[in-house]
């Protein structure tokens, strides 16, 4: 059962102050910051059901977009929460909103400050020596670190007897759009396809 | 592939907006794959040695690696309105489409189905993550350390990394 709750307004700041110091610890991405987020939003407070927390995770990554959508969940679910969920009418939705605003501000305004003010003094400074090298020095490294992290992706799935077929979908993708133009749409389809059907 | 032709440039805030939230709403388990192509290669807004220094800042910085490539890109065309635009573009409609989600299946996502079709869009964008790699290499040649040391340090970054597990920071 989803918890039911009561929150003040200091509640709701800290929760922004949560997700924003998480904010700038997010390198790589802010789903590495998950586990933070679930023991405090689940194990400390229990503002948010065990299941609300992986839905969430999961729905942003099937839905198309940034995956960073899965804090916007939280927040949603924890708004809901709050006004006794999607039976609590306008009110719920409210605070739903709420939840949105104040998660997704949080997670997101400190790093993007940090990030727009940087790269703008970067690029002012482009052609200073040490830039260069370092985004030159940076680039053979950065394709490498999407090379593993698809590697990793791939092996994540441990039983070659039961993966198998994953693997191979994982391998033809990789070849069809290196090698040809075929819009990406059509693989992520037949993907959710061949899974849904329990084929891989 | 006409690697010498003089680039294009967003030409408003406005079609900086509505490209990246083209972009964002193609991109099922993950963006990337999608920038690379829409901008690198269909809108020629960047050539590929751009997209992988953008690419190593974005990656280096805190925060969601695609949301600062629309800052990054959207600043240097407009400023700080473009890169608003550019960063409203890629979370704006996706968010409205992923609440829309969460009130109509809510429950469905822990569904046997549902998990598969997870499972196999999953294996998809691991694809879709190498062959940007791929494609990336080409973009070494011009690099002035050499293909050879290039291939080196991306060899032993891979072995770091996606072998030994090492934490990245």
């Amino acid at each position: 059962m989803n918890p039911v709750l009561h929150l003040s307004s200091s509640d709701w700041l800290s929760l922004f102050n949560h997700f924003a110091s998480l904010s700038l610890l997010a390198v790589g991405g802010a789903i590495t910051t998950a586990p933070d987020m679930h023991r405090y939003l689940v194990d400390e407070t229990h503002w948010l059901g065990e299941a609300q927390f992986n839905s969430s995770i999961a729905l942003a990554q099937a839905a198309p977009g940034p995956n960073i959508l899965f804090v916007a969940l939280m927040g949603w679910n924890l708004g809901l929460n709050a006004g006794a969920g999607l039976g609590g009418g306008w009110v719920s939705v409210g605070l739903a909103c709420l939840g949105v605003l104040v998660s997704m501000l949080g997670i997101m305004l400190p790093s993007s400050i940090l990030t727009y003010t940087a790269t703008r003094w970067a690029h002012q400074h482009r052609d200073k020596i040490g830039i260069r090298a370092f985004k030159l020095g940076m680039a053979p490294i950065v394709i490498a670190l999407l090379l593993a992290t698809a590697w990793l992706l791939t092996v994540s799935h441990k039983q070659p007897a039961r993966d198998w077929p994953l693997y191979v979908l994982t391998a033809v993708t990789t070849l069809v759009v290196w090698r040809t133009k075929l819009h990406m749409l059509w693989l992520i389809g037949a993907g959710a396809l061949l899974g849904a059907l329990g084929w891989v | 592939m006409p690697e010498n032709q003089p680039l294009n440039q967003p030409r408003s805030k406005t079609d900086l907006f509505l490209s990246f939230t083209i972009l964002a709403l193609q991109g099922f388990g993950g963006v990337l794959a999608v920038v690379q192509r829409e901008l690198v290669e269909k809108k020629r807004w960047m050539t590929r040695e751009q997209f992988v220094e953008d690419w190593a800042v974005a990656q280096i910085m805190p925060g969601p690696n695609v949301v600062n490539l629309s800052l990054m890109i959207g600043g240097r065309y407009f400023g700080l309105t473009g890169a608003l635009a550019g960063l409203a573009g890629m979370l704006a409609a996706p968010l409205i489409v992923v609440l829309l989600l969460a009130i109509a299946f809510g429950g469905v996502s822990d569904s046997a189905w549902a998990q598969g079709a997870l499972r196999g869009m999953g294996a998809v964008s691991a694809g879709l993550i190498a062959a940007v790699g791929l494609k990336l290499i080409s973009a070494l040649r011009s690099n002035p350390m050499g293909m050879p040391v290039c291939i080196g340090l991306a060899a032993a970054s891979f072995v770091g990394v996606g072998v030994l597990r090492w934490p990245l920071a």
